[in-house]
């Protein structure tokens, strides 16, 4: 019986849903995640069958062969089978076999390199603790945190690290592939064939927000794209206080850029206040079905970053002398500063 | 003659720093690896009681990160390996009909080494910060940019000196098993256990230097600003991740081989059958310990090592599954028209089988370098290797605990409690690691703190949380039966379990300081078990009575263990600026890591300038025999 449960848990799982669709490895919504879970299961199907074998001779030998009282006399002492030690070395094999030959194959169209592929999309994703930097080079256009693309086309992407190694992992849509510093760096493709927001994780452990170095993969119509693409050129808005825009000016795009103004050491804050989520973490109720207003999720931010996302590399700006007046005309700017697209 | 010079014998707390008796080392390695292990398990109870429930404040990020990080490296380096090595130095020697390891001097500065290095790694939690780099230190996260505490310096320099231990301790069973086997003991009869030690012992040899590389290195870029692993000085973090798996993968067998040892011995007992296939196990384990070394870039999967590589270690990892099946249905059909007696060792002999598959049907599982890509970093590989090292080898350990502990104390635990010990070990095992698959699948990845709701994860980590909470139950029957062992007069059979096989069975419990009083001829596979058939109630002797050659006991490892642990603490805090200038003075001039080597080169000179020549023991001061079975 005990070991039955874990078949039953299995299925109990599975009744109950394998995950959240934009988040789940088991429920696919690319090509690429498409072809890494039909291995899976195959995997799974040829251990499953390996298990039953395995737990059916156990049950059985356990249940058959027990000490029992009219046992006085020792059993037969076996000294081994040829026939029986063949058996279980071929079948193993085969079944390894059976799985190798999908792997590789995967193996390298998995390694593929759109690199220079006119039709694809190019983005260099460049890792920070605990932030995504998104650029695409050929449109001179760099973001953070939601990385925006067209469905149906092929997204090559070129990931590097500026500190330590993370990972980038969107589970729905493909498998992982680490950040590596200069010289080692790493490109892989996907494609996401419905709209939607899929979620990503930084998968090596990279600090303590490593847990909080999340992103959102945001697949929108070739249209949208372009409308987006247009947007995120477009100048920076500007801040109708004319201290407050002074501030902003000397403290925050000292490290931040915004629309043309602005340095990139931190975050790209273009349009942040249309992003699914505040510093990756506090997710924003205007398009998630959870979280808090962008505008609130800001404030609690900038009063303490550290608070929201341990060990992060901004500095607090009340540590930079700025009053809670400015720091709430600040997020609320920076809440609605929001791109149509 | 024999007596030409006296040798001078401790008593109480003198005695145990002292020992040299591989048998007392052995009950040392337990409960220096018992008490790691329980600070490894109580570092786990709380990382599952901070992942209780989503958004948890219980602990800060960074503690979360010290605490993975000493989970792990405690529990391999510092818990399960000492408690692998207590039995094979209590058992080993016994097994091959011999007196004592090869170098008993060897043996105990492994062991002080050892401890010294725990102690040292340990310490860090009171001198300013544990590593937090996890237990693979991966550069640049464990460089001191991103890990500027001591935290990082505690594990390369604690790992080192513990390592030495570990590489003396396996260097010292590859002797003593070539050179001291019982006559008539050829390869091919050696018992499953001291075969599985064997190969374990080799895979040490050549494992462990690379990780003592590895920190080396990593010490260098630490202490002293050198650039191995620095991009920006022209090094490559890659480097590390190979260095380290080509220790770290190797350190899988080295854990798990072990286990397998103790199951082909408990299972035979038990089932009243010769191990099915003896020489296919033998050539099983060989073959595993072969590809082990073939098989580390399975952890690099995706640091980007393009396909080719991917394929070929692909399918290396999988071919181990081969082996891996062989030992999996021989252990299955020894059972096999068997009588099986299911008392707690063979409880966690038999549970051992289809939870180990468990682990290593997931192992093939990541071995599909695809496949991976999604599994790499998540909780089904932490599922994964919980099954493999706590399903496998801690199932294995307790196992060979309950077998062998009359032999180790002369007292039997008590069954009750050891069943209870069993099922709720083993059902907590199961709560607290099956779940994780599916976190993984529903990708919650690794090494997190927290994480938010609503993602699927709640209850999964709930149930987690409380299998743990019944593992670490287990583990208290088990102490508690250790305790109440103790509270009886010692004095069991020579064999207990009445249906031995192998040579331990044919000494008293616990055995004279001596082992044997006469060494035994072997004739069989089996040796013991191969005279009761052929109806004699002892082994026949190779030697007659004599007086026996033993070696003096010497306070020296543990002084030379002492001056590396001084050493180090130097070489760790030699750049720190201490608020005392005199605590500045003596490590910034590298005074105390001076000293500490000192006494280390200087106990060595003692060591080699005067000569021990032993001692005897005499036929008429021979242990009275304790009682026997039949």
């Amino acid at each position: 019986m005990k070991r039955l449960l874990p078949m039953l848990a299995i299925f109990s799982l599975f009744l109950a849903g394998c995950g959240r669709e934009d988040l789940s490895v088991l429920r696919p919504q690319g090509p690429v995640a498409q072809g890494q879970y039909d291995l899976i299961k195959l995997s799974i199907s040829i251990m499953l069958v390996v298990l039953v074998i395995v737990f059916a001779i156990s049950a059985y030998v356990i249940i058959k062969f027990r000490r029992r009282p009219e046992h006085t006399e020792m059993p037969e002492q076996v000294e081994g089978n040829f026939k029986l030690e063949v058996i279980w070395t071929v079948i193993p094999l085969i079944l390894v076999l059976v799985l190798a030959v999908p792997t590789v194959k995967e193996v390298f169209a998995f390694g593929e390199d759109h690199a220079n592929d006119k039709n694809a999309i190019q983005v260099k994703v460049n890792a920070h603790q605990y932030w995504w930097e998104f650029e695409y080079p050929q449109f001179g256009i760099t973001t953070a945190q939601d990385l925006i693309i067209p469905t149906n086309k092929k997204i090559a992407f070129e990931l590097k690290t500026s500190d330590v190694i993370h990972s980038f992992w969107v589970p729905s849509l493909s498998g992982k592939l680490d950040t590596n510093p200069d010289g080692t760096l790493n490109r892989f493709s996907f494609s996401a064939p419905k709209e939607g927001v899929y979620r990503g994780k930084c998968a090596e452990l990279c600090g303590p927000s490593h847990g909080f170095m999340e992103f959102k993969v945001k697949s929108v119509s070739p249209e949208s794209f372009e409308t987006w693409k247009a947007a995120m050129k477009a100048p920076m808005v500007a801040i109708e206080d004319k201290a407050l825009a002074e501030t902003f000016k000397n403290q925050c795009l000292t490290c931040h850029a915004v629309g043309d103004q602005g340095t990139a050491v931190g975050p790209n804050l273009t349009g942040v206040g249309s992003r699914e989520s505040v510093a990756s973490i506090l997710l924003n109720s205007e398009t998630n079905d959870e979280g808090n207003p962008v505008l609130e999720n800001m404030k609690e931010w900038l009063h303490d970053p550290q608070l929201v996302k341990p060990g992060n590399k901004m500095p607090s700006p009340k540590d930079l002398g700025l009053t809670d007046a400015e720091i709430d005309g600040i997020a609320e700017y920076l809440a609605n500063y929001k791109l149509e697209y | 003659m024999a007596h030409a010079h006296s040798v001078k014998r401790y008593k109480g707390l003198m005695d145990w720093l002292t020992t040299v008796d591989h048998k007392k080392i052995a009950i040392l390695y337990l409960l220096s690896g018992g008490l790691f292990f329980a600070i490894g398990g109580f570092e786990a109870i709380l990382i599952r009681l901070q992942l209780i429930k989503p958004m948890n404040d219980m602990l800060e990020a960074q503690t979360f990160n010290e605490l993975i990080t000493m989970h792990g490296t405690t529990m391999i380096f510092l818990g399960v390996m000492p408690i692998v090595f207590a039995l094979m130095n209590a058992i080993i020697p016994l097994q091959i009909g011999a007196r004592d390891v090869a170098f008993p001097f060897l043996n105990s500065l492994g062991f002080w080494t050892f401890l010294f290095g725990g102690i040292l790694l340990n310490l860090s939690w009171v001198m300013g910060g544990a590593p937090d780099a996890g237990w693979t230190s991966y550069t640049p996260l464990s460089s001191t940019m991103y890990s500027p505490s001591h935290g990082v310096d505690f594990y390369t320099v604690g790992l080192q000196i513990a390592g030495l231990g570990t590489l003396i301790g396996g260097l010292n069973f590859l002797a003593t098993i070539i050179t001291m086997r019982a006559p008539g003991m050829s390869y091919m009869r050696m018992p499953m256990f001291t075969w599985a030690s064997f190969v374990t012992s080799a895979m040490i040899l050549f494992a462990f230097p690379a990780i003592t590389v590895g920190l080396v290195l990593l010490t260098f870029d630490r202490v002293l600003g050198a650039n191995f692993f620095n991009v920006d000085g022209g090094g490559n973090p890659v480097l590390w991740q190979h260095i380290f798996w080509i220790f770290g993968h190797p350190e899988v067998y080295i854990l798990i081989l072990p286990a397998f040892g103790i199951i082909s011995e408990v299972i035979p007992t038990f089932a009243r059958k010769r191990l099915f296939g003896y020489s296919s196990m033998v050539f099983a384990t060989i073959l595993i310990a072969f590809l082990g070394f073939m098989v580390w870039a399975h952890h690099m999967f995706t640091t980007g090592l393009g396909p080719v590589a991917n394929a070929l270690f692909s399918i290396s990892t999988m071919l181990i599954a081969v082996p891996t099946g062989i030992k999996i249905f021989n252990w299955l059909f020894t059972m096999w028209g068997g009588q099986v007696k299911f008392n707690t060792a063979n409880l966690f002999a038999v549970g051992f089988i289809p939870t180990f598959t468990m682990g290593g049907v997931t192992g093939v599982m990541l071995a599909s370098a695809p496949a991976d890509f999604q599994f790499h970093d998540t909780y089904f590989v932490v599922a994964h290797f919980h099954y493999v090292i706590v399903g496998g080898m801690v199932f294995g350990l307790l196992s060979g605990l309950h077998y062998w502990w009359p032999k180790m104390f002369g007292r039997v635990l008590n069954e009750t409690l050891g069943k209870w010990t069993f099922w709720t070990f083993a059902i907590g095992f199961h709560m607290t690691f099956f779940v994780q698959h599916f976190l993984g699948l529903m990708g919650m990845q690794r090494r997190v703190f927290t994480y938010l709701p609503n993602q699927g994860f709640d209850t999964m980590n709930l149930v987690s949380t409380v299998g743990a909470f019944l593992m670490g139950v287990g583990i208290i029957f088990f102490t508690i039966n250790i305790i109440k062992s103790f509270m009886q007069p010692k004095g069991c059979a020579n064999d207990p379990w009445e249906d031995g096989r192998t040579l331990e069975w044919t000494i008293p419990s616990p055995p004279p300081e001596y082992n044997f009083k006469q060494i035994p001829l072997v004739r069989g596979l089996d040796a013991y078990w191969k005279e009761k058939a052929a109806g004699n109630t002892e082994m026949t002797p190779a030697e007659p009575i004599g007086p026996i050659h033993m070696p003096s006991p010497t306070i020296i490892p543990f002084v030379m263990s002492v001056g590396i642990f001084i050493a180090g603490l130097g070489l760790m805090f030699s750049g720190e600026e201490f608020s005392s200038s005199f605590m500045s003075f003596i490590f910034n001039n590298w005074i105390v890591c001076g000293l500490g080597l000192l006494i280390t080169f200087g106990s060595m000179l003692m060591r080699s300038l005067f000569d021990d020549h032993g001692w005897h023991i005499e036929p008429e001061e021979f242990e009275e025999e304790g009682y026997k079975h039949g």
